[in-house]
């Protein structure tokens, strides 16, 4: 201290007292100073630690997200896949099973539409065998009658003897086959 | 001062050896007032370049720090993560705005010993130390009484448990010695100590340089040594600022430690 009453200007100051002008000066400067960092700096930079924090833990667990999101994803696809395969495996079977259905079908109609003509064939076969059989047999009846007059040379005349005689001969000749 | 031993150096009279006096030079005006010195003007000139330092690194906080910014932030960091949370727990942050801030103030100030120009810390003038010693002093007290009370505090450090009863007989004197006067009055002096005398010593060194050399003959080409020698006590210096911050800061912390611990 520049002691108490006007101090003589060459006296040596005592180092271990302090001014008090200085202790004055210095608090103020120094309460200046605390104030402006430990309201506007310090608690700013708590602020940043903390954002920081924050920033990388929300960084993990947003890739955390990320990472179960994609394996969901690919497990999704991949059931997908193995259910599109199956389909197509089914789809080819069906076809498959189409295929051959029809072709049965197909070779079904084939023998039977075959079958159909054969038997019309024979149908009409026998249908053309019936008709000749009668013709011819209408026309060997007066063939037969013809030869037989001219051989016995007597004319028979009468219409329906000779129908019956001739009747009969078939008759018998038919009965005599048969047996 | 060597500026100052620069310009007594043609009058060929260096004072010799330096003393008392050569901290306490003429105010600003040239008279002997005490407001306006060296040393004020180094005080506020310490708590603009911090305001303006930390304001500028931090105005602007991004996630990812910028250089200055990242640097201001390890300051504080040193502060709360090193000593605070180091020894006082989580509740320790609570205090580290103001130990960052005390640790900024005394760490410029005391450099400022070895910046050109200035050359000396306003710390080896004892009010400065003594004004901070204070305010730790305050603060242990506010909290001694804020966790304990004013009994259970004065107990505990006057009384510590475990101890047989005898001894209280040296230890309670001792330790009303401590928290009442030795704690505060060690602090400011050590730091005030620190800076006077290495102060002192570079002008030793510094001017008994000029010294030697006025005094010619054999002793001139030692001034060469007693340079040097500065030159080493300067880094050594520098070392010593930012210890001896380190230091207050740390036994304020331990006192708080005291002051808040459960056990004595």
């Amino acid at each position: 201290m520049r002691f108490l009453a006007q101090p003589e200007p060459e006296a040596t100051p005592n180092p271990i007292l302090p001014h008090w002008e200085e202790l004055v000066v210095g608090s103020i400067a120094f309460a200046i100073l605390c104030f402006i960092l430990m309201k506007f700096v310090f608690p700013k930079m708590e602020e940043t630690f903390k954002a920081r924090v924050d920033a990388i833990e929300g960084g993990i667990e947003r890739a955390e997200k990320a990472q179960a999101e994609a394996n969901q994803l690919l497990n999704q696809y991949k059931a997908q896949l193995a259910e599109a395969r199956t389909e197509a495996a089914r789809i080819r079977d069906e076809a498959r099973a189409d295929a051959e259905g029809i072709r049965q079908d197909v070779l079904a109609r084939a023998r039977e539409e075959s079958d159909r003509i054969i038997a019309a064939g024979r149908e009409a076969l026998a249908g053309e065998r019936q008709a000749i059989v009668r013709e011819l047999r209408a026309e060997m009846g007066t063939l037969a009658v013809d030869l037989a007059s001219k051989i016995v040379g007597e004319s028979l005349a009468d219409e329906a003897r000779r129908k019956g005689t001739v009747e009969r001969f078939l008759s018998e000749l038919e009965t005599a086959r048969a047996s | 001062m060597s500026s100052k031993a620069a310009l007594v150096l043609s009058a060929e009279e260096v004072p010799f050896p330096p003393g008392v006096d050569d901290f306490y030079l003429p105010d600003l005006l040239g008279g002997h007032g005490v407001w306006l010195t060296k040393f004020t003007l180094m005080v506020w000139l310490a708590v603009a370049i911090l305001i303006v330092f930390f304001l500028v690194a931090y105005r602007n906080p991004k996630i990812v720090p910028t250089k200055m910014q990242w640097i201001a932030e390890s300051i504080y960091g040193f502060n709360r993560d090193g000593i605070a949370k180091d020894m006082l727990g989580h509740e320790g942050v609570k205090f580290a705005p103001y130990l960052a801030t005390l640790f900024c103030f005394i760490a410029l100030t005391n450099i400022f010993a070895i910046v050109p120009l200035l050359q000396i810390s306003p710390n080896s003038h004892f009010a400065f130390p003594v004004m901070l010693a204070a305010i730790t002093y305050v603060l242990y007290w506010y909290w001694g009484f804020k966790a304990h009370g004013v009994w259970g505090y004065l107990k505990m450090n006057l009384f510590p448990p475990n101890v047989p009863w005898p001894m209280y007989l040296i230890l309670t004197p001792i330790e009303f010695a401590t928290i009442i006067i030795l704690r505060p009055f060690t602090l400011s002096l050590r730091l005030f100590a620190n800076m006077f005398a290495g102060h002192m010593m570079l002008l030793v060194f510094t001017l008994g340089g000029f010294v030697l050399l006025n005094a010619g003959g054999l002793l001139a080409p030692v001034s060469i040594l007693s340079w040097l020698m500065a030159v080493a006590l300067t880094i050594f210096e520098a070392l010593i600022c930012m210890l001896q911050a380190y230091v207050f800061v740390l036994l304020t912390t331990s006192y708080l430690q005291s002051s808040l611990a459960h056990e004595h």
